[in-house]
């Protein structure tokens, strides 16, 4: 076992896969000799060369487009955003070309679009964002978002090996913050499709994903100390296809469910979920499916402002420890 | 004077296209020419092509073609000659073509009887009633069916290209953009992208005059499409696009020099959309003696007959044989497909990934 930080988890897992599968390239924007705006590549040129390792012009759209057509021809390309709030400018590529080959065309189009994205890093409001409602929205994709290191790596392991298009979230403030012993010279892979229960508990479930993982957890802690209150945390990992069963499972466990994310509130993934839960499991329910996530607003850059926007640990105490009591 | 009145004032005459580069001579039979047996299926294609789209017309009266109906009559002579200007075959190069380039999909190997089914909706169509009219493809025949988002197949044909280039094949992607779709960003962000990589990538430039009602003066500021492409660093020729020589030329160099790893090339078609942008569409915006100018004057099939004629490469019993046989052969097809039904309504949910399944049918579907 070897203690891995997130980045490095997910860079040994594109390097598995490059050394793995020639067919597997990776192509945007100072990915190269430079290693990457977060070092994600560093090293990656020099083993595998520049024809693998494919420095490209600021074009999210060419980037993600020049990628579906080398996964028709057979190829498995891992696009780079540098960061995710750039994948805006390839949405249409992303949404309209890749997304809908298969059905429309019966054309594969196995291939990775990863980045940087999320919050907490004083970023502003184009360095910082959770597009994943964006893309929640289209059949077709896939969209991974993992919370863990080991998840980090086995996600990205198994979105090179899918035969679908998977977007990849990395969340940046968990790049260097989060470590784990992973197994050396053992595969690690992680289904894609399937929730993770991060934590057990009965009386009140949290489903969330990414960072938010992480202050559900502190959250957990302080309410089982100060309040004794056993909370439960779902962490998602994947976001599409969304894993039904193991949030049907919560809520008959614990009957009240606190959906949390970093995304902003109107149109968030969290609406999604309650309305699943509402159609499946209403019977179940011991209290109103509550939400806590970013405020309505673009995300501002002054810490006094970041910290107010976000959904922070004492939020989610606060809302878990009001509908414990309801 | 309104600028429709100078603009009709102002339109060339047809024999006035610029043709920046020369056009061919009548290829002597010698070196890369082409035989008689190739002007021959050159004119087969040209015939079945405009012979479809009039078959396809009269379905449309009938209601029996679900959606629009897109012509290419005038442009079909660029569309046949550029493709046939390819290695055909399984593994070889690949095209991408836009609503008005039946011709090359014909020419690449699709059948009549699948674009027939493709605009009547058929369950039996390349895409089973998912997708509309050309937008089909079969990769190890060659081409590869566009979105109606203009632009985007240039990225995804510059990743073609670049599997080309990784893999050291000798294989070469063509790939239209018309004079409308060169205003959008993907068209831009795509050639810039190939140009830089030295893809082994074919643009082609079709300025037919009209994006939907569109003329060119309000799409554009420069003279021709090539200035675009030149300020990419890639090199940019103009042609007479109802010149078929001409255009055959053009390509068959720009492509040898892709395979050869020279880089992008751009080739500029002139030429002219002589219906509306689909069967609905009156075409009041344009001056009435503009398109009888271009079909009385400048018909690329007339114009190609004229010159097989004139050299007395062919006779006219052998156009004549090769009508027959299209007109049987779109006639067989049309009575292979006509009368299939429609794709069974639940067909519509599973394949929007390879695992899992579709989702079920929704609740509502059965309470």
């Amino acid at each position: 076992m070897a203690e891995v930080t997130f980045l490095e988890a997910l860079r040994q897992g594109l390097w598995e896969e490059m050394e793995r599968d020639e067919r597997v390239f990776i192509l945007g924007e100072d990915v190269g000799l430079y290693g990457g705006a977060f070092k994600v590549t560093d090293g990656f040129a020099k083993r595998f060369g520049e024809s693998r390792v494919i420095d490209t012009p600021i074009s999210e759209a060419a980037i993600v487009g020049a990628a579906a057509g080398a996964a028709h021809m057979g190829m498995r390309p891992v696009a780079e955003m540098q960061f995710i709030d750039f994948i805006s400018c390839a949405y249409d590529m992303l949404t309209n070309y890749v997304a809908t080959a298969r059905y429309r065309a019966g054309l594969a189009t196995p291939m990775v679009v990863r980045g940087p994205c999320g919050g907490y890093v004083r970023g502003g409001p184009f360095h910082s964002q959770n597009p994943e409602a964006a893309f929640l929205h289209t059949p077709g994709l896939k969209i991974v978002y993992p919370a863990t290191a080991r998840d980090a790596k086995g996600l990205i392991k198994a979105s090179i090996r899918d035969q679908d298009p998977v977007l990849y979230l990395e969340h940046k403030w968990l790049y260097r913050r989060i470590k784990e012993q992973l197994p050396e010279g053992e595969e690690v892979l992680t289904p894609i499709g399937e929730a993770r229960l991060a934590r057990e508990g009965k009386d009140l479930s949290i489903i969330t994903y990414g960072a938010t993982v992480w202050k559900a957890l502190e959250a957990a802690e302080r309410l089982e100390k100060e309040d004794n209150v056993s909370v439960e945390v779902l962490d998602l990992r994947t976001l599409l296809p969304m894993d039904d069963a193991a949030i049907i499972r919560t809520v008959k466990k614990t009957n009240k469910v606190l959906i949390v994310h970093e995304d902003t509130r109107t149109g968030g993934i969290a609406g999604e979920i309650a309305a699943r839960i509402n159609e499946q499991a209403f019977e179940w329910l011991d209290g109103p499916i509550m939400r806590v996530t970013a405020h309505d607003v673009p995300l501002p850059y002054a810490p006094t402002l970041e910290d107010f926007v976000l959904p922070q640990t004492d939020d989610i105490v606060k809302a878990a420890r009001w509908l414990a009591a309801y | 004077m309104d600028s429709r009145a100078a603009r009709a004032a102002s339109a060339a005459p047809p024999s006035a296209v610029p043709a920046t580069q020369p056009t061919a001579a009548l290829p002597a039979g010698g070196g890369g020419a082409l035989s008689r047996d190739q002007l021959l299926e050159i004119y087969y294609y040209l015939r079945l092509t405009r012979t479809l789209e009039e078959r396809l017309v009269a379905l449309y009266r009938q209601s029996k073609v679900i959606g629009g109906l897109f012509r290419s009559l005038g442009q079909e002579g660029e569309s046949v000659a550029r493709a046939y200007a390819l290695e055909r075959g399984r593994h070889k190069d690949v095209l991408s073509p836009l609503i008005r380039n039946l011709g090359s999909l014909l020419v690449m190997g699709a059948q009549p009887a699948e674009i027939l089914r493709q605009y009547m909706a058929k369950a039996e169509s390349p895409t089973r009633g998912r997708e509309l009219n050309v937008h089909f493809n079969d990769l190890e025949k060659g081409y590869l069916g566009q979105i109606s988002h203009l632009g985007d197949m240039i990225p995804v044909m510059a990743g073609i290209a670049l599997t080309f280039k990784l893999r050291g094949e000798p294989r070469v992607g063509l790939v239209y953009i018309g004079d409308g779709g060169t205003s959008t960003g993907t068209f831009h962000e795509g050639l810039n992208f190939a140009a830089v990589q030295r893809l082994p990538l074919v643009v082609i430039g079709e300025y037919n005059h009209w994006a939907y009602s569109t003329p060119p003066e309000k799409q554009f500021a420069v003279k021709d499409l090539a200035d675009k492409a030149k300020g990419y660093g890639i090199p940019a020729v103009t042609v007479d696009g109802n010149d078929v020589f001409a255009v055959y030329e053009a390509t068959r160099f720009a492509v040898e020099r892709a395979r050869r790893g020279k880089g992008v090339h751009f080739i500029e078609v002139k030429t002219y959309r002589r219906k509306g942008h689909a069967e609905h569409d009156d075409q009041h915006y344009v001056p009435k003696s503009e398109l009888e100018r271009w079909a009385s004057e400048n018909d690329p099939v007339d114009r190609y007959v004229q010159r097989l004629l004139g050299a007395d490469m062919v006779a006219e019993a052998d156009l004549k044989d090769i009508d027959d046989r299209v007109r049987v052969e779109v006639d067989q097809a049309t009575d292979a497909c006509v009368d299939e039904p429609l794709p069974a309504p639940e067909t519509a949910l599973p394949g929007v990934y390879a695992d899992p399944p579709a989702a079920d049918k929704l609740w509502f579907r059965s309470v």
